[in-house]
Formats: structure tokens, sequence, C-alpha cells
């Protein structure tokens, strides 16, 4: 199958091992993903504060351009998932997206409404089929038990999500874990926010959520977290050392992106999904999946 | 039809208060909300099962409590959409002190609302006739006027989960309710001493934007587009001088100029960039970023056509004098 591929800023930036361990499971899936080198930053909720028709309009603006290139656009963020559904939630009301289209003429692009976004943890499920990952598991994370962490925009607000007419997105992230051979760890921190949006306001309030949900998870005895969102990634695991010493209480918990975890399985190396670049030490759990030798 | 509740109680006067849990199972009508299984617990099976109800029509706000996990309405919600794995678990709502089973403590409610100063203040000579509000207006209140005080969003509310002090979805959206009003403030209708108040910390800016109120709120009271709205006021009413509001700016001049996020420079942006304390905070992360390969590239390329997204700013926005 083929995407327009929307990556996200942070895949590129603070979170730089997401991007290719994306393409490379990707390619195992036979997944091809298209750039789209002139899309924009959807704005992640931050600009549309200031002001959200803008923050619309951009997201309109990246739709139209999927739109003309006949593809359905794929998403490796959770913010941008859930920022451009609710964009796209909004410009379902023709008016709106008629003022909309009005501001993307002079570039020679119009919205017609027909872009839905997909994170690839649901286009995994959806479109992919698990069987089909499944079939690709060469080193199931037996004995592995890991935490799901989806956070908070890819699982609210349900109605601009469609989790109505996808009720088997509510346990997503589940399901990839079991597909991928680990036993989940179910915690109530699971959809909570990982502090990340308040890091430079209260980083005092961000770190306690990062100690919070890493203690929780790794009390009930998990050896690693999975998460679809990189902001979540960055704040979880480049800010746990810091969190720890807030907390008093060391943590150690390998917080690994999604694609990672399923690249771990698919057999791919460590270093190909760039578990090097973590902050939290990676390597027991290597060694417990049986992958640190090939790193 | 059987409907089985599995409750987290909580009685003060046990010779070891601890909360338990305890499972119920009580007979209601096939279209029986959740409130009438817990009120037939009290009435047939254990007289000193606790609970807050009154009107049983989602408008008194008297029983929210945590179902399956989240806060909402035991009146509102029908037992048998809130079944999971055979049973409907019932918790106190959270962020507030159990005082027995169901029932919470809500001083600290109504201390934050209290807090919020929840009353027109006007400023300025006294007007001489009625002020007559415009439809409008009122009508842009209506929505957060519905609320019902009963704490579901503060039962969720991430940052309370971390941080008492936080003024929280409920006091917040109160205040937007003033704020919003053209009979508060200046002659404008513009809440500069309450924008002002509300920046400090423990305000608008320690909002997460998780979400979590605007899903529970039974009301659409959506009290966190409120507090995006108030943040859209106090940088609109000259309160920029926070992290907050420089981490909006900064933001979105980025994507304004490049057309995606320089990470890079937005958190000295955010802090500051003379807030040398603070900066130096980040330095032993940014070390371990820079060592780990995880720093954010130093060279912000533009995306393509980024002209045309700024264009869009322009536009939108009116244009800027850079």
């Amino acid at each position: 199958m083929k995407y327009a591929f929307f990556p996200g800023c942070v895949s590129r930036g603070g979170c730089p091992e997401l991007y290719p361990a994306t393409k490379l499971i990707c390619e195992k899936l036979e997944i091809e993903l298209q750039e789209m080198p002139a899309a924009s930053c959807t704005g992640a909720g931050v600009l549309q504060e200031k002001n959200e028709l803008l923050g619309d309009t951009l997201n309109a603006r990246t739709f139209a351009m999927a739109e003309a290139l006949d593809l359905p656009i794929l998403t490796i963020c959770s913010t941008c998932q859930g920022v451009m559904s609710q964009a796209n939630h909004r410009l379902k009301d023709p008016e709106y997206l008629a003022k909309v289209n009005g501001y993307l003429a002079d570039e020679g692009l119009e919205y017609k409404g027909k872009a839905n976004p997909k994170h690839l943890l649901w286009v995994l499920i959806e479109d992919i089929g698990l069987d089909k990952l499944l079939s690709l598991i060469t080193r199931p994370l037996a004995g592995i038990r890991m935490a799901p962490f989806y956070g908070c925009y890819i699982v609210r607000p349900t109605d601009a999500l469609e989790f109505e007419e996808h009720p088997e997105r509510k346990d997503a992230l589940e399901k990839i874990i079991e597909t991928i051979g680990a036993t989940v760890v179910d915690f109530e921190g699971k959809t909570r926010c990982c502090g990340f949006p308040i890091l430079t306001i209260n980083e005092r309030n961000s770190m306690a959520m990062v100690s919070k949900h890493t203690l929780e998870a790794k009390d009930l005895g998990a050896d690693a977290m999975i998460t679809p969102c990189p902001l979540c990634h960055l704040n979880l695991d480049s800010f746990q050392p810091k969190a720890a010493a807030q907390a008093g209480r060391p943590i150690g918990l390998p917080i690994l992106h999604m694609p990672q975890a399923i690249g771990l399985a698919m057999g791919l190396s460590p270093k190909e999904m760039g578990l090097q670049r973590h902050i939290v030490n990676t390597k027991p759990l290597l060694m417990k999946i049986g992958a640190e030798a090939s790193s | 039809m059987d409907v089985t509740l599995r409750v987290k109680r909580f009685d003060p006067e046990a010779a070891e208060p601890e909360p338990y849990w305890q499972d119920f199972t009580v007979n209601i009508e096939d279209n029986g909300t959740v409130l009438d299984a817990l009120i037939k617990i009290r009435e047939d099976i254990d007289g000193s099962f606790s609970l807050r109800c009154s009107c049983r029509s989602s408008i008194c706000g008297s029983c929210a409590m945590r179902i399956n996990g989240h806060a909402g309405l035991a009146c509102k919600i029908q037992a048998p959409t809130a079944i999971v794995n055979g049973v409907i678990t019932v918790e106190p709502a959270g962020n507030m002190p159990v005082v027995k089973d169901l029932v919470v403590d809500f001083d600290s409610f109504w201390d934050k609302i209290m807090e919020i100063e929840p009353y027109l203040k006007p400023e300025g000579p006294e007007p001489e006739a009625e002020y007559i509000a415009s439809n409008e207006s009122m009508l842009h209140l209506s929505g957060v006027t519905s609320c019902i005080m009963c704490g579901a969003c503060v039962s969720d509310c991430t940052v309370m989960e971390v941080d008492p002090t936080f003024l929280g979805p409920a006091a917040l959206a109160k205040a937007y309710r003033f704020t919003a009003d053209p009979r508060d403030g200046d002659e404008n209708g513009v809440s500069k001493d309450r924008l002002e108040e509300l920046t400090k910390p423990s305000g608008m800016w320690d909002c997460t934007r998780c979400m979590e109120c605007v899903t529970v709120c039974p009301k659409g009271v959506a009290p966190m587009d409120r507090i995006m709205a108030l943040r859209d006021q106090a940088m609109a009413a000259g309160f920029t001088n926070t992290n907050g509001a420089r981490h909006t700016e900064a933001f979105s001049e980025s994507v304004e100029h490049s057309g995606w996020l320089d990470e890079l420079r937005l958190v000295p942006k955010s802090v500051g960039i003379t807030n040398l304390s603070a900066l130096a905070g980040y330095a032993p992360i940014a070390i371990q970023a820079l060592t780990h390969g995880k720093m954010p590239p130093i060279i912000h390329k533009k995306i393509e056509k980024a002209g045309n997204v700024r264009k869009l700013f322009d536009k939108i926005e009116g244009p800027k004098r850079h």
C-alpha cells in the first residue's frame, strides 16, 4: 500500500531515531511512503491556541497536497494525528471548508474534504492487518513485559478520532504488543499526559508526570514502555533521569517508539532501530530479547 | 436485568481505614442507570454504603464519580452500556479526598472557584443605566455557563493529579465565564486584572492540553478549550512575559518562517534567552542529547514552499511588523 507520509517535526528533530526505524519496518511491511516535502507542521495544538483558523488552514493545505497525490496520509506522531483529526473534524462544516479553501486558492490548492489521516498504529491494524505483521515476526519478544503508553492525542477527543466507527483503535497498542510476542502490562497511566507540553512552563509537574507513569509501569513489572508518540518519548526517555532525581527513586525503564519494538521483533538490529540514541540504557532489555549480539 | 458493580469502598471509622473493592450484583430495569444500581445497593444490600445524588437527571451535578476509570455522572450513564468484562467499576471522583465510599470532600473544589472571584467586576465609573449585553456575547457564554459544578473535570485532571495547587479546569473555565463577559473588566470588556492573576504559576499556563476534562465533562463545557481561550486573551492583553506565552510565540514564529518546528531554538526562546539559570538547567540534557546523537539539526532548513506558509500567516493573522 502507498501513503502520503507525514513524519512530523520531532521524528526529524529531537527523536531522529524514529524516522529511519519507521522507514525500515515499512519496507518490510510493503508500505510505500511518498514524502510531502512542502507539508508544514500541524501546529501541534500550540499554534491553535493563538489562531485555530490558521492551524486548520495549514492542515487543510497538507490534506489538499495528499489529495492531489491521490494518497491517504500516514503519520507516525500521535500529536500530529490528533491535531490533524481535530482539524479535519472541523473542516467537515462546508462553510468553514469554503472559507479555508479561500486562503488556499492562491497556492492553487483545494481541499475536497476526503483526507483520512492515519497513524501507523491504526494503519497496521486497519489497512495492513495483524496477520501480515505477525508473518514478519522472526524474533518474538517472548517474556518481555511491555507497558503501552498512548498519551493524549491518539485517544482524545474520541469523536474527532472516530473511535465509535473504529472501536479497535481503543486498544490498538495492546494488539501490537501481543502480535510482536510481548506481554501487555496494563496500567492506569497509559492514557494520561506525559507532561511534555508543560516541560518549559512547569518542569516540576512535567517531571512528576514522567516519574508517576514510568514508576507505575515499572512497579507492575514492565521491562519496557512502548509509545506511538515521539513527544511522549522525548519526555519519558530523555527526561527520565531528571524525573528520577526529582522522585528520589531510580527508574531505568526503556521507552521504545512503536516502530522500534516492531523492528526488533522483525529481527532488525538495535542499531538499525537507533536504540543507541536513547538516553535510558536499553542494553538489559536487548539482552533479554536476545538482540544484543547483533547491535 | 442483573448487573454486577465493583465498587471502591472506604470507611474512615474502620479499625484500619484502607480502601477496598467490593462486588455487588443487583437487579435493575433494562434501561436503568449506574446510579439506579448504586441506589439499589444502598437500599437493598448495605445501608452503610455512601454516595451523593439528588436530581437523577444530570442537572444537579451531585453524582460525579469514576465509572470504568473515567469521571462521569452516574445518573447519565446507562448501566448496560457501562459493563466491561461483566462488571461496572465504580470509584469515587479523583483529585479530592475521600470522605466515605463514593463521597469526596469538595472543599478544595470550592476554594478554587472562590479564588477566581466568580462575580462580575466592572471597572471605571458606575454606569448610569442598565448594561445591556449583546445576545451574541451571552450566547457565546452559554456553553461555559452550562457547568453544573459536578467536579468530573477536576476528578480526571492530569495536572491536579501531580499538583494540587493547580487552579484546575472547573475554576479556569469559570474564570473564562467572566473574562469573556463584556460587562467584566475595563470599558472594552478586557479583564486585565483577572488575566494577569491567571497567568501566574498554577494558572492557565499549567494546563497540559491533555483533553481529559473535555472528554469527561457531562455538559459540553469543554474546560480546556476555555483555558486555551484564556491564553489567547492574556497574550492579546499584553501578558506575554511568561514561559507559556513565549513558547506559543516561538512555536508560531518557527512555523511561520520555516514551515516546521525548530526544536533547538524553541527551549531557549520559551524560557527566555536571558534567563541564564533556567538555561543552565537544560545544559546536562542538551549535552546528553548531543552525545547520544539526539540533538535536533543545528541548521534548520525550511520546508519546500515555506513562503506559501508565511503568506497564510500574513493573510490570516494580518501582516506582521518584523
